[in-house]
């Protein structure tokens, strides 16, 4: 892989309360489940050029339950 | 109201019902964050007020010390005529049950867990264009005036007839469901008579819609929750009286006030109004920072068990008020806190409180304040404040302008 570095945006249940922030901001990256509660989608790499919504969706959660880790 | 006397100290003898807190408290609430971060009154049997976002947000998510048993602070406890005659209800359920925001775990969960279906996303994204038509006919009774007060002729009406859509309520009983909610927020914070007059009333006019709902079923939220389970029995009709007096209540004053505030703040910031009308986009983001900066509810806990929070001791008994918009001003976590900064992207706001008994009409809230706003500024683009000492505010857990005349450019 060249320098440029994958990232991976993880939800933890445990936190989320379901304010739908993180969808409202990255759609691409985040789905609700039937309660309204996040998950992310797919396996949650984040594909290039969102790199910075999922950074905001991050920043935005009020429950501190999204992380954006190297892949 | 009875005449209470004026604080000499904000620190230590508040007064949330004091004037100068109803008008004016975001200076006030600087000014403890910066000297006495746990405010503390002797007043309506003892009170904390801690202003920082963490030891808000500590409390919040404390559910083993603090209680939701009482979610308002008020003159005396609520006295309920029926409650010696319900000794089945269980240990915890509350005195004034409106589950599950008074409820503690483990109640919480599942009585939650059974609204949350009703207020995702798509759901409230079904009910968008019936509030645009909501919001197109009240400006069309306005519009061709030169003013028009933004309070009582729009922001009000909004959620009012949309909370009664949802429920399948009749939206002429609205003149009604804002008269309970003056009497259980405004004047029954001071007098229990209006407190008891206002439950009393709802108590009735449920009963009689959930007997209509079980011989002719409809499509809405009081005969969804007849056919309800919890733990596989269903409601009682206790339980449905009281979530349903909670989704009257929270439902209206709450949306109602948010967006009467984003119209006061756009009347007068004229830059702010310009980018909205030209850069709709920014919607969003505006509507996260008005909800941030202008946040309208402020509950309360009761202290189950004493604890320790931000180095203040809390005594059992006495309540605690959970001011999610003194946290929304903390510039610990908000950079330039006092500023309303409608392209602010970084915003972790907890306008809809936070933890478990986050507000499960957020969804609902945020469409309606999106929609109120996106109609009246393609209607009404250009206004100014008629005269800002006519405008009033309300007192207690909800905070919006009441009286908001307008003048149209």
């Amino acid at each position: 892989m060249p320098e440029h570095k994958v990232l991976q945006v993880i939800v933890d249940p445990e936190r989320c309360q379901g304010h739908n922030r993180c969808k409202a901001i990255a759609p691409s990256l985040f789905e609700l489940d039937e309660l309204g509660h996040a998950r992310v989608v797919g396996d949650g790499m984040v594909p290039p050029g969102l790199e910075d919504k999922a950074r905001l969706a991050e920043a935005n959660c009020p429950e501190f339950a999204i992380k954006v880790a190297q892949a | 109201m009875t005449d209470r006397p004026p604080v000499s100290d904000w620190a230590k003898d508040f007064d949330h019902l004091d004037p100068r807190w109803v008008t004016e408290p975001y200076q006030i609430w600087d000014e403890l964050r910066r000297q006495c971060p746990v405010a503390h009154t002797e007043r309506y049997n003892g009170v904390y007020f801690p202003s920082r976002y963490a030891d808000i947000r500590a409390i919040a998510y404390d559910t083993e010390h603090f209680s939701s048993r009482r979610v308002v602070v008020r003159e005396m406890p609520p006295r309920v005529p029926t409650d010696s005659a319900k000794p089945k209800s269980p240990p915890g359920a509350s005195t004034l049950a409106s589950p599950p925001i008074t409820s503690d775990p483990p109640y919480h969960r599942p009585a939650r867990m059974l609204l949350l279906p009703a207020f995702t996303p798509d759901a409230i994204g079904r009910l968008e264009a019936k509030t645009r038509a909501i919001c197109g006919d009240l400006i069309d009774r306005f519009a061709s005036n030169d003013r028009c007060d933004a309070a009582t002729d729009y922001a009000q009406h909004v959620p009012v007839a949309v909370i009664a859509h949802m429920l399948g309520l009749p939206e002429g009983d609205g003149e009604k469901f804002r008269r309970w909610i003056h009497l259980l927020l405004h004047e029954g914070i001071a007098e229990n008579a209006s407190f008891a007059q206002a439950l009393a009333e709802m108590d009735d006019y449920f009963r009689v819609q959930i007997v209509s709902r079980r011989s002719v079923p409809g499509e809405d939220l009081i005969t969804f929750l007849l056919g309800a389970q919890m733990e596989d029995q269903p409601l009682s009709d206790e339980h449905i009286i009281g979530t349903l007096r909670l989704l009257l209540i929270a439902g209206i004053d709450t949306t109602w006030s948010a967006i009467g505030s984003c119209l006061w703040h756009l009347a007068q910031h004229r830059d702010d109004r310009r980018r909205l009308v030209t850069e709709p986009a920014l919607m969003p983001l505006a509507v996260e920072e008005f909800l941030r900066a202008y946040a309208p509810v402020t509950m309360a806990r009761q202290v189950a068990k004493e604890t320790t929070v931000g180095g203040c001791p809390f005594k059992e008994r006495e309540m605690v008020l959970l001011s999610f918009p003194a946290a929304n001003r903390d510039p610990e976590v908000f950079p330039q806190a006092d500023r309303v900064l409608i392209d602010r992207a970084e915003n972790r706001h907890a306008a809809f409180g936070l933890g478990i008994h986050r507000c499960i009409g957020s969804n609902l809230a945020r469409m309606e304040i999106t929609v109120a706003l996106e109609e009246w500024l393609t209607r009404i683009p250009d206004f100014d404040l008629a005269d800002p000492a006519s405008v009033t505010w309300s007192h207690g857990p909800v905070r919006g302008p009441r009286k908001l005349p307008v003048v149209f450019r």
